[in-house]
């Protein structure tokens, strides 16, 4: 092996590196890492990259990430964007300190990184870009709960992605902190879909069984609040039970118009992704980033990032049957 | 037991006594190892193809660190997939290493919070996955229940004692020294994982082809009663199989840890059928009896090469999956295929000729 090694070293010295450099040279190639593929609302955002990479000019998005919402999956597409040189990497990931030390390696390498949607440590990634700010998705979600449950209060229950995920977890902190403005809202259960559509839909069925005075549940997931609309109609419950959180238009107008959902609030995914590839551009072609530094993100205007590298793209926006078939179809 | 009763209780083996010069072939069953031959250079034929056409369509590939970061996606998988196939060669399987990984790592983590040194870290990581393989191995010996059982109970176990140890909270903050089992370099890009990985396929390569251990993991999964009856202690032979099982998820939690820096009882999620293929790609018989270290370890260089080609041409993960699952049928189908096909010809000459 180490043969092999020192063999492929001298043949990477001759025609490998020339190849890489040439190409290199003409386009920024920007790595956008999701937490895992197949997901509506990282296509969307990939959409939304590749109008930012259309309206620069020089630059391609690379769309990549796992199959499964793994940090070890993540770390090998990272591993192949790194080989191949991209010039920026900009990441959501499944987990803040396992993807440390591997963009803190790509980083060295001269790559810039930023991290978006779900964050990584700070030393790890030169900003980090929130779709919006956690204390007011943590309010708005318990918002539109008070909301549906109503004047009279009652039982609410929360069905997160993984125990590991880095977001819902700050979210439910911040949904925690927000409940006591409601003095009606009891908040009787957290539990786990891990982003499976099946496994949420049974965690679901298992919290309309052990809690008959359920009013309100909160998924701020895209998959869980489809699995649960779905248990809760299957089950009779609608009217009973609403389903609010955090969700794309496309997979909620039907349960909205079924009525199990009456309203749920996401940022614009499309935004997100521009915006993401806008500050990976910016960086990657000399702006400085960091601490306390301003990006210009074009149609998203100018985003300030804070002592700690977090910025805030925008509030979220509130969605019921008023608009919703409207950005149905958009994401 | 000794060389003299394993020959005795295989009679056609006898053919190659040439006078004090005994051959004793890796099973009871000669064919098999002609068999191997052809697997193993048919793996080497898949490896060369697999690093032409890298060389081919991706201009990034032939680069030194490249080449380097890629063993990182797979060496800690087959450290653990060399006891394996030892373990699959006994007719046994051990679907619990990635959750003993879990184990292994939140105990690393809990000694690190209590202020242990990497040392004291790197023999509870290992100790804890020795206890576990043991562990796995008492209860399916003593109660003579199958492995596949017991292991998918302990698979759900060691992984619900991390989550119930560490919730969805996390260790980090592990020490500047503990961080280059994972993430540092014994000689220019040759990582320690790599070298560590290099070293114990030698080892294990002796252990299963040179040693009486070896021979008689061979027997034993041949015809663990025919081994019995011959004196090997089949028991106490599993159970040292999975305890090395266990110690080596145990190695491998420590290089995982030490490599991402951080532990989650999410950590190696659904390793233990990727280490399973490798074994399996490597030709080792599932159903015991058959394989060998060499064909492991290409089939580890098979499934790195793939796998890295396929993301350096930024192929979306499930189509990855998809071709692994074909690579994997194709070595496996192939000589079984061609073997009916000569075998069918033999008949149909035979019945020609009578």
């Amino acid at each position: 092996m180490k043969f092999r090694k020192s063999l492929l070293a001298a043949a990477a010295l001759v025609f490998g590196l020339a190849t890489v450099s040439a190409q290199a040279a003409d386009t920024i190639r920007v790595g956008l890492v999701v937490k895992s593929l197949g997901n509506g609302f990282f296509e969307a955002a990939r959409d939304g990259a590749m109008e930012a990479a259309k309206e620069v000019g020089n630059a391609e998005v690379i769309y990549t990430g796992p199959t499964s919402t793994t940090a070890e999956g993540q770390i090998e597409s990272i591993n192949s964007l790194m080989a191949q040189h991209v010039d920026a990497i900009a990441v959501s990931a499944n987990d803040p300190d396992a993807l440390a030390p591997i963009l803190k390696r790509a980083m060295q390498r001269g790559i810039k990184v930023i991290s978006w949607d779900s964050g990584v440590a700070q030393d790890a990634r030169i900003v980090h870009l929130n779709p919006s700010n956690n204390e007011l998705i943590g309010k708005t979600c318990v918002k539109l709960a008070a909301d549906v449950v109503g004047d009279g209060g009652g039982d609410i229950a929360i069905l997160s992605a993984t125990p590991t995920s880095t977001n819902q977890n700050i979210w439910i902190e911040e949904m925690k902190k927000a409940l006591p403005d409601y003095s009606g809202l009891k908040l009787v259960d957290t539990v786990y879909g891990d982003d499976l559509a099946d496994k949420s839909y049974r965690e679901t069925v298992a919290l309309l069984k052990k809690y008959p005075d359920l009013k309100a549940i909160v998924a701020p997931t895209s998959v869980g609040i489809v699995a649960a609309a779905q248990a809760v109609e299957d089950q009779n419950m609608v009217g009973k039970v609403f389903v609010t959180g955090l969700g794309l238009p496309s997979e909620l107008a039907g349960h909205v118009e079924k009525g199990s959902v009456k309203s749920f609030a996401i940022w614009n995914p499309i935004d997100l992704g521009y915006s993401a590839m806008m500050i990976s551009y910016k960086l990657a072609t000399g702006a400085e980033g960091g601490p306390n530094s301003r990006i210009e993100a074009g149609r998203m205007g100018t985003i300030s990032f804070d002592e700690n590298g977090d910025g805030a793209m925008s509030e979220p926006f509130v969605y019921d049957a008023s608009n919703v078939e409207k950005f149905a179809k958009i994401f | 037991m000794n060389r003299q009763t394993l020959q005795q209780t295989a009679p056609h083996t006898t053919q190659h006594q040439t006078g004090n010069q005994r051959f004793l072939p890796d099973n009871l069953n000669g064919a098999w190892r002609n068999r191997l031959l052809r697997w193993e250079t048919l793996l080497l034929v898949f490896v060369a193809l697999a690093f032409f056409a890298n060389t081919q369509l991706s201009p990034y590939f032939l680069d030194p660190w490249s080449l380097s970061d890629a063993t990182f996606n797979f060496t800690e998988k087959a450290i653990i997939a060399l006891p394996m196939a030892l373990l699959i060669i006994a007719r046994d399987i051990d679907l619990s290493v990635a959750s003993t990984i879990a184990l292994s790592s939140v105990a690393m983590g809990a000694a690190n919070s209590a202020g242990i040194d990497p040392a004291g870290m790197v023999a509870i990581g290992a100790g804890v996955g020795l206890l576990a393989g043991l562990f796995n191995g008492y209860i399916i010996t003593r109660f003579d229940i199958p492995a596949i059982v017991v292991t998918i109970g302990t698979m759900s176990l060691y992984r619900g004692i991390a989550y119930i140890v560490l919730g969805d909270g996390v260790y980090r903050d592990y020490p500047q020294g503990f961080a280059f089992f994972g993430q540092g370099y014994v000689y220019g890009v040759i990582s320690f994982e790599f070298t560590l990985f290099l070293l114990l396929a030698v080892i294990f390569a002796v252990i299963l082809h040179k040693t009486i251990f070896g021979r008689r993991v061979f027997a034993i999964g041949n015809n663990p009663t025919a081994a019995l009856f011959s004196g090997i202690n089949v028991k106490r032979h599993r159970m040292v199989l999975f305890t090395l099982v266990g110690l080596f998820s145990g190695i491998a939690a420590i290089l995982l840890t030490s490599r991402i820096g951080s532990t989650r009882p999410s950590i190696a999620m659904g390793w233990e059928l990727e280490v399973i293929t490798m074994v399996v790609l490597g030709g080792v018989s599932i159903m015991g009896g058959a394989g060998s270290i060499a064909g492991v370890f290409i089939a580890v260089f098979l499934m790195g090469l793939v796998t890295f080609g396929m993301g350096l041409l930024n192929v979306p993960g499930i189509v990855m999956s998809i071709f692994t699952g074909i690579l994997l049928i194709a070595v496996i189908g192939t000589p079984i295929i061609w073997r009916r096909v000569v075998q069918a010809q033999k008949m149909r000459s035979k019945m020609r000729g009578g």
